[in-house]
């Protein structure tokens, strides 16, 4: 069994159909349930929704509150290389683009580190291109040794790896496995990922169950809003937490929806996406997936995180660079993977939070 | 009139237990549990940081609270051991709420897992409370095998549903010779009252307090309904209306002759 069956049950499943049944009615019941499932989902997504949207915002906020009280989680990004042999049409790091590569030397990081360490962050994310030549597993394991003296929880955002890969960086302290599959539509992923391992849909596909098999903690999953129709992408967004918080319940779920961001190559995203269809897309999740962790990333400007914490963020990135020895090495202009919206520090973030009424979490776990 | 929760040799005046995460801030928590005079707070051991450059949740504690560590983050026996041994090494002291949580979607307990770490720590100088589905057969097991009390729960972690758990609950404080104190679920006053009349130990109560508007007197008000509760049970709260009379005695033809 893998997702990837799930996926293929759905392929031809006509959502724009299942809307047309969508009445007000059920929209208000699945509002109510203590258990909503697939239908109160659609019912919940339906453009029809939109008219509902306070009413859903509101509910996700009860559920936010009582599953997160009022707290934040902080974390910030550490992306540790840059080589990729992949042609992602929207990403800035696609190996055609002519950026300075770099990879951080095991010296650069414990800097970097140091850094962060100094802001009071506990939870950091790794990240690197997908390059098995330029950062092997065998570099990944070596900077989550340096990281581990600093941060309590480490989570990676890398190429997808094998089971035994993952068993390795766990057993060298990761706890977090962040994979999005960015676009689910098969096709249009063929379409938008031209050349490089990251063209095999499939083994993508099942990277974050080889995670939770393997032992990984936390399990993010997201798509990148922007190039598949979005009520689709999320309805298979939505199949795929499902599906995997059913098989492993042990793990923690996470969902997370970055949207597409100018970047160097002037992709223009294929399905724009707009606020109030990402706050409906954010409170629908926290109503059916009430205790997963919503990540919101500096992608989105200041004023707009601010207003999506209420409706179900529950983590946020503070102090972010994309770049890679962004902290150190200075800045160098069109070699980020995606430009930053919120330049916030994280004593500014730490400031919002409180001002706001939330508890920003430095620290929420413990190396066990 | 004396009436204490006495557990491990210490006498426990207040019968709201408090747990500490949700809170806006450490200094919202803090006023919380002062106001409650709160005598036993849990705290996550996952979310203490003894770190200089960020507060720590326990400088935060009141000094004549009993922090009770919680295992918050363990899927395994070994796991909830393991972060019982750490909460003793970093000061925390023996008081551990036993949370072995391997369901992420509804976090119920598992009890099997939490059966066993009980088992273990009991014979280690820990003086334990297991969270745990009220089940009286496995609730049988963990005083055998030494737990201190034992902590159903009365709906699901943060639901404020209140105890819908009653029938179970109320045949574990029958049955069970240790303090009984519900745990989870609670969503207002009068629910935490409603577990004390029925004869709970204490309650434990944290989201319903956390993340109401004005936390420090909802601490004070769940703290009187737990008095005023605990009082009632004491009292002897008059049977009402469960028993009918009928009209024509059924037992009547006993003294017909």
């Amino acid at each position: 069994m893998s997702f990837y069956e799930v996926y293929l049950q759905y392929r031809d499943f006509n959502l724009d159909a299942a809307f047309t049944k969508v009445i007000p009615h059920l929209i208000q019941s699945a509002l109510e349930k203590n258990n909503p499932g697939i239908n109160d989902f659609i019912a919940l997504i339906s453009p029809q929704a939109e008219e509902f949207l306070e009413d859903i915002a509101f509910k996700a906020n009860e559920l936010t509150k009582h599953s997160f009280g009022k707290t934040v989680q902080l974390y910030t990004p550490l992306y540790l290389s840059n080589y990729c042999d992949n042609s992602c049409v929207y990403c800035g790091f696609n190996l055609h683009n002519k950026i300075q590569r770099r990879r951080l030397t095991l010296d650069e990081v414990e800097r970097e580190a140091k850094i962060i360490y100094s802001s009071g962050l506990k939870h950091i994310l790794i990240l690197t291109g997908e390059s098995r030549k330029e950062s092997p597993v065998d570099y990944i394991e070596d900077c989550v040794e340096v990281l581990k003296k600093y941060f309590i929880s480490i989570s990676i955002e890398v190429y997808p790896l094998t089971e035994e890969e993952y068993c390795r960086l766990i057993n060298s302290g990761v706890d977090g496995l962040v994979i999005y599959q960015e676009v689910y539509d098969k096709a249009l992923y063929a379409k938008l990922h031209l050349s490089g391992p990251k063209k095999d849909y499939r083994y993508r596909l099942d990277a974050p169950e080889r995670g939770a098999k393997s032992g990984m903690r936390n399990i993010s999953l997201g798509v990148l809003l922007g190039l598949g129709e979005w009520r689709k992408e999320i309805f298979s967004l939505f199949l795929h937490a499902k599906y995997l918080q059913e098989r492993f319940p042990e793990v923690d779920i996470g969902i997370a929806v970055p949207r597409l961001q100018p970047q160097f190559g002037g992709f223009n995203p294929l399905n724009p996406v707009s606020d109030q269809n990402i706050a409906q897309i954010i409170s629908v999740f926290r109503i059916l997936f009430p205790r997963a962790a919503i990540t919101l990333s500096t992608r989105e400007n200041p004023s707009f995180r601010e207003d999506l914490i209420p409706l179900g963020v529950s983590r946020i990135s503070a102090g972010s660079s994309t770049v890679v020895g962004g902290r150190t090495l200075g800045e160098i202009d069109k070699a980020s993977q995606f430009q930053i919206q919120d330049h916030r520090n994280v004593d500014q973030i730490k400031e919002m939070l409180k001002e706001k009424g939330y508890q920003p979490v430095f620290k929420d776990w413990l190396p066990i | 009139m004396d009436d204490f929760l006495e557990i491990a040799g210490k006498k426990i005046k207040n019968r709201l237990f408090i747990g500490t995460g949700k809170f806006s801030s450490y200094k919202v928590m803090q006023e919380a549990l002062e106001a409650a005079s709160c005598q036993v707070a849990t705290v996550a051991l996952r979310r203490v940081d003894s770190d200089s450059k960020t507060e720590n949740i326990l400088d935060f504690i009141p000094k004549n609270c009993q922090i009770m560590i919680n295992t918050s983050g363990a899927r395994t026996a070994e796991e909830a051991v393991r972060i019982a041994r750490l909460a003793k090494a970093v000061g925390a002291g023996n008081w551990i709420k036993i949370e072995v949580i391997r369901d992420n979607k509804y976090l119920l307990p598992d009890n099997l897992e939490t059966l066993k770490t009980v088992e273990i720590l009991a014979k280690n100088d820990f003086v334990v409370f297991p969270y745990m589905s009220p089940d009286l057969s496995i609730a049988r097991k963990m005083v055998d095998v030494g737990a201190s009390a034992v902590m159903p729960l009365g709906s699901p972690i943060g639901s404020n549903r209140g105890i819908k758990t009653l029938e179970l609950v109320e045949i574990m404080i029958n049955e069970i010779k240790i303090p009984v104190i519900v745990d989870a679920g609670l969503g207002s006053p009068s629910q935490a009252c409603e577990c004390m009349e029925l004869g709970c130990a204490a309650v434990l109560v944290n989201t319903a307090i956390a993340v109401s508007s004005d936390p420090a007197s909802m601490a004070e008000a769940f703290s009187k309904a737990v008095a005023a509760g605990r009082l009632a049970y004491l009292s002897g709260i008059p049977q009402s209306g469960k028993i009918a009379s009928a009209s024509s005695p059924l037992t009547g033809f006993l003294r017909e002759k």
